[in-house]
């Protein structure tokens, strides 16, 4: 079955048990990708691919360029289809409820379902402390206490100590590193029960990246974690479960080859494609 | 190949010296002649711009020595048989009718560029920006027939009914009862304002597409609504070109002569009312009089244009100042 997917945003919300409340962060939440497929036009890129990246854990998706593992984690807080032409099929559930049934609007799942990007990206015309309220203002959450909030979200993603006396500086003034951190921050003000992060660390150097690493695994435990890297030592670093991700055959859309805890995938899995790939062998 | 040009660089450098330079490169004969090419036609523009100012000024000089520099951009009359020649009430028609221009033009060429870029599906987005394009390929003259054949009849109960409502501001009230409502600054405003639509749009179009996709994702990806992307990213970023496209608009609306000559009644004096029969442009002045003027009205029609030319270069230089601030984000 494919779902083509419509602009049309539905408006309402199911009664879950979540409030955005300030302060306290919310649960984290089981994400299930059931049998997920994707088309940009005619081209199918992913295949079938299902996956349970399950609550206070990280999870990685590995595997060479090209084989879907970005376009599945843009699948997963509805991101793919804001690409004109982006098609899936399949369907993806937050603790059992599917966010594509209508149920809960695009916009209502992408501050549940948080993303970091490749490339920092924080807004140019705005400080440190507008970048990580931006949320709030874009989804129209409000809050009486944002410095408060402002705090506690530079705190968990590792920036307090750096930027905490100069909140009304640009955001743009900070080192990459520093940047991507901003915008995980932002990503946490929304307080998402689940945090997407493709390549977060790919466009930083070393140091900053084991800031970052760090900074997810002091998450974990209170976000559901789903990382895209191409670094085989990251995946080993920070994952608890790995999903390898890979195209057999150029043309062909990519699937799951493989999934399971990362000390099986890295030592012992079952595919030796998958051993191949993580020992370096190919890709 | 590559280490051939290290060489020729480190040449002429002593290389123990430890003071700045910048490497030299003798470029090859076909970038030479390439950018003789291009030197030329930067000089022959910038040319072009000063005899064109030359000759204002020359030929102004007898209409400004007759009626005194100042009292030509101060007062309001016009009798070339007595020597007195005075803009100063054209010089604020032109900037009323141009206001009103962009009061019409700038919502709704703001407004239409980003349904193009942002809502409009693929196919719409395609017509649109042709038939935009072809409203900027649409000769002026073609704009002052329709006002004054058509959208004139159609203006005058609307003029009425804000005389009636928005009587609150000064500049919607009239002189006096029954005053005629035809050719007025405000047809001649919403013309010109049809006629800068295109441009600003076209502008504002281009400086919202450069808006870096990661940006737009960014908000989305934290529960953003279209609306609220364009309202923190795509606005912010493009601030200052699109006050650019707005002077851009500007300029041109101060400078249209077709339209406002052919539906204005001409009056000398600054008509505030701009509901009201009567208005005037410095354009619109020299293209109805240029044809029967005498040597001295010619040369009082040359210094209007000299003014109209001063004032196109003031917005045009405030444009660029206001463009070169904003854009420091």
């Amino acid at each position: 079955m494919t779902i083509t997917v419509s602009a049309a945003e539905p408006t309402s919300e199911l009664p879950i048990s979540r409030d955005p409340l300030p302060g306290a962060p919310t649960a984290p939440a089981t994400l299930e990708a059931i049998g997920i497929s994707a088309w940009f036009g005619k081209r199918k890129v992913l295949e079938r691919c299902s996956l349970l990246m399950e609550a206070r854990k990280v999870t990685a998706l590995i595997g060479p360029s090209g084989c879907g593992k970005s376009t599945f984690l843009r699948i997963l807080n509805r991101m793919h289809e804001v690409i004109p032409g982006a098609m899936i099929a399949g369907g993806v559930e937050l603790d059992g409820t599917d966010i594509y049934s209508g149920a809960l609007s695009p916009t209502k799942v992408r501050t549940r379902i948080g993303m970091v990007f490749q490339k920092p990206n924080p807004f140019p015309s705005m400080t440190i402390r507008q970048n990580v309220l931006a949320g709030l203002r874009l989804s129209g959450v409000t809050n009486n206490d944002k410095d408060a909030l402002v705090e506690e979200s530079l705190r968990r993603a590792g920036l307090w100590n750096e930027v905490g006396d100069r909140l009304d500086e640009g955001g743009m003034a900070l080192s990459g590193g520093q940047q991507q951190r901003l915008c995980i921050a932002r990503a946490l003000a929304v307080k998402p029960q689940v945090l997407l992060m493709d390549e977060p660390c790919s466009a930083l150097d070393p140091i900053s990246t084991r800031v970052v690493e760090e900074t997810i695994g002091a998450l974990a435990d209170d976000v559901t974690i789903v990382i895209v890297t191409h670094n085989m030592q990251q995946a080993a670093r920070v994952s608890d479960r790995c999903a390898f991700f890979l195209v057999e055959e150029s043309g062909e859309p990519g699937r799951i080859v493989e999934e399971g805890p990362t000390a099986k995938m890295f030592d012992s899995p079952d595919d030796q494609r998958t051993l191949d790939y993580v020992t370096g062998r190919f890709g | 190949m590559r280490r051939s040009v290290v060489v020729t660089v480190l040449e002429d450098v002593s290389a123990d010296l430890d003071v700045p330079r910048r490497p030299t490169v003798r470029p090859v004969a076909g970038d030479r002649v390439f950018r003789a090419i291009s030197t030329a036609a930067a000089t022959v523009s910038l040319f072009i711009v000063v005899i064109a100012l030359v000759f204002l000024v020359k030929e102004s000089q007898p209409a400004f020595r007759a009626a005194g520099y100042w009292k030509f951009f101060t007062t309001n009359i016009w009798n070339p048989s007595l020597g007195r020649l005075g803009v100063g009430g054209l010089l604020v028609g032109t900037v009323i009718i141009a206001l009103i221009a962009l009061v019409i033009a700038v919502p709704l060429a703001i407004g239409m560029a980003l349904f193009i870029n942002e809502y409009a599906p693929p196919r719409l987005r395609q017509i649109l920006t042709s038939v935009i394009d072809l409203l900027a390929a649409l000769p002026s003259i073609l704009f002052g027939l329709w006002g004054k054949a058509a959208l004139q009849r159609q203006m005058i109960p609307i003029s009425g009914w804000l005389a009636a409502h928005l009587s609150v501001f000064p500049f919607m009230r009239l002189s006096r009862q029954g005053a005629s409502l035809a050719q007025s600054s405000l047809v001649v405003g919403v013309v010109v304002g049809l006629m800068i639509v295109p441009i600003i749009t076209s502008v504002s179009r281009d400086v919202m597409a450069q808006v870096p996709r990661e940006q737009c994702e960014g908000a989305l990806a934290l529960g953003g609504t279209r609306w609220g992307m364009i309202r923190a990213v795509i606005l912010p970023f493009g601030r200052s070109g699109l006050v650019g496209a707005v002077l851009l608009g500007f300029g041109r609306a101060l400078g249209e002569t077709i339209a406002v000559a052919l539906i204005v009644s001409l009056v000398f004096k600054a008509n505030f009312h701009v509901l009201e029969q009567g208005g005037g442009s410095i354009a619109a002045l020299i293209a109805t009089r240029f044809g029967e003027a005498g040597d001295l009205e010619r040369s009082g029609l040359v210094a209007a244009g000299l003014a109209l030319f001063l004032m196109t270069l003031a917005v045009n230089f405030v444009a660029c100042r206001v463009v070169a601030r904003t854009s420091a984000v």
